[in-house]
């Protein structure tokens, strides 16, 4: 067994249905707001708002940008652990991943910070 | 026809190279990859590589063929050459000991950590332990495995980890154990593969299906394995 590692939730099996669970959610999402807009045709901005603003969709927004976040921290800390290693960059290769990793992070977190700041002070 | 041959003897060479050969084929006759590497080392005894049974059965003469890994001694030279040229490179993503010999060791360390060999904690029957031929046709497609390496060194998962990632020949034969009615250590066995790496580094992408000479599937295995892991996990 590999131990130490830093996916999200240390756990390979964890991480698998997290990362498919969230996908069903994005999945779900992207579907409810395209048939959203192709249902009412000719929107205004008024309508946009009033139907982010109900209370199921702020929390189904909420849910798509957490989902995002542990989605694209899965996937990204896969693609890092792959590429960013010894036998290209030796010695640096630990200090360039954690660098990496911390980069992804930080961006995910602001992202993840202002989507759901964004869709909490719709107006309801 | 005109062969390029991986020539590579750290002992003097300072890089590997990629040395041009040519070769007569005999008309009317189909040879096999590992007959041509013999008559190449009639020409250059200094040519190395790994051979035994000649017959598909003791997986050592696994080479890369036009890009494609395989097991020269079934592989015919008409079916991996192209306009006449041949390129033969050792196992991919492997350490090379000399020309198309690789060392295998980080191979034979994965499949040394699924501890493939049975276990089983019950006090032995006098005689033997029994399976019905239901339970013994679920190892079909999973004890064939030769060991050869080829699915393993066309994985780039087991490229770019292979001290973590199990490989796709190691976790046939974890599948193997798990799969056999007589094995007792399922939950101990699951438990060891739980990690991002073991197992959940496979992208599924199917290479390994792809060469394997002896047409297994280990890409099914392991995701029997990911349903054991959720299963047991639930």
């Amino acid at each position: 067994m590999v131990t130490q590692v830093t996916s999200l939730a240390r756990s390979g099996l964890a991480d698998f249905l997290i990362q498919r669970l969230s996908a069903v959610v994005l999945a779900l999402y992207t579907l409810c707001l395209l048939s959203f807009f192709l249902v009412n045709d000719g929107l205004d901005h008024r309508q946009l708002v009033e139907f982010l603003g109900s209370a199921s969709m702020r929390a189904f927004s909420v849910l798509a940008v957490l989902s995002t976040a542990a989605h694209g921290w899965i996937g990204l800390w896969t693609v890092g652990t792959d590429y960013i290693r010894p036998h290209y960059f030796g010695a640096w290769a630990v200090v360039f991943r954690m660098v990496y990793q911390v980069g992804c992070g930080l961006v995910l977190f602001i992202y993840t910070w202002w989507g759901i700041r964004l869709f909490w002070m719709l107006p309801g | 026809m005109q062969v390029s041959v991986y020539r590579y003897d750290p002992d003097v060479d300072e890089a590997p190279e990629m040395r041009d050969m040519s070769i007569e084929l005999p008309e009317g006759k189909e040879l096999m990859v590992l007959d041509l590497l013999e008559r190449l080392k009639e020409q250059d005894p200094s040519l190395s590589y790994r051979r035994s049974c000649r017959e598909g059965v003791c997986g050592s003469d696994g080479i890369n063929m036009n890009g494609l890994n395989g097991l020269a001694c079934i592989t015919p030279v008409s079916q991996v050459a192209k306009r006449g040229k041949l390129t033969l490179r050792p196992l991919p993503g492997l350490p090379v000991i000399r020309d198309l010999v690789v060392d295998m060791s980080q191979f034979f360390d994965q499949f040394e950590k699924v501890r493939p060999y049975l276990i089983n904690d019950q006090p032995p029957p006098a005689q033997e332990r029994l399976q019905s031929p239901e339970e013994r046709a679920e190892l079909d497609g999973l004890y064939e495995c030769i060991l050869c390496g080829c699915c393993s060194t066309a994985c780039p998962s087991f490229w770019w980890n292979p001290d973590k990632f199990v490989g796709p020949a190691g976790l046939l034969q974890a599948y193997r154990f798990l799969a056999d009615s007589r094995d007792t250590a399922s939950a101990e066995r699951l438990r060891d593969l739980e990690d991002p790496f073991s197992v959940f580094r496979c992208r599924g992408i199917m290479n390994c299906v792809n060469v394997c000479p002896k047409g297994l599937n280990p890409t099914r295995a392991i995701g029997k394995i990911r349903g054991l892991l959720v299963k047991q996990g639930t």
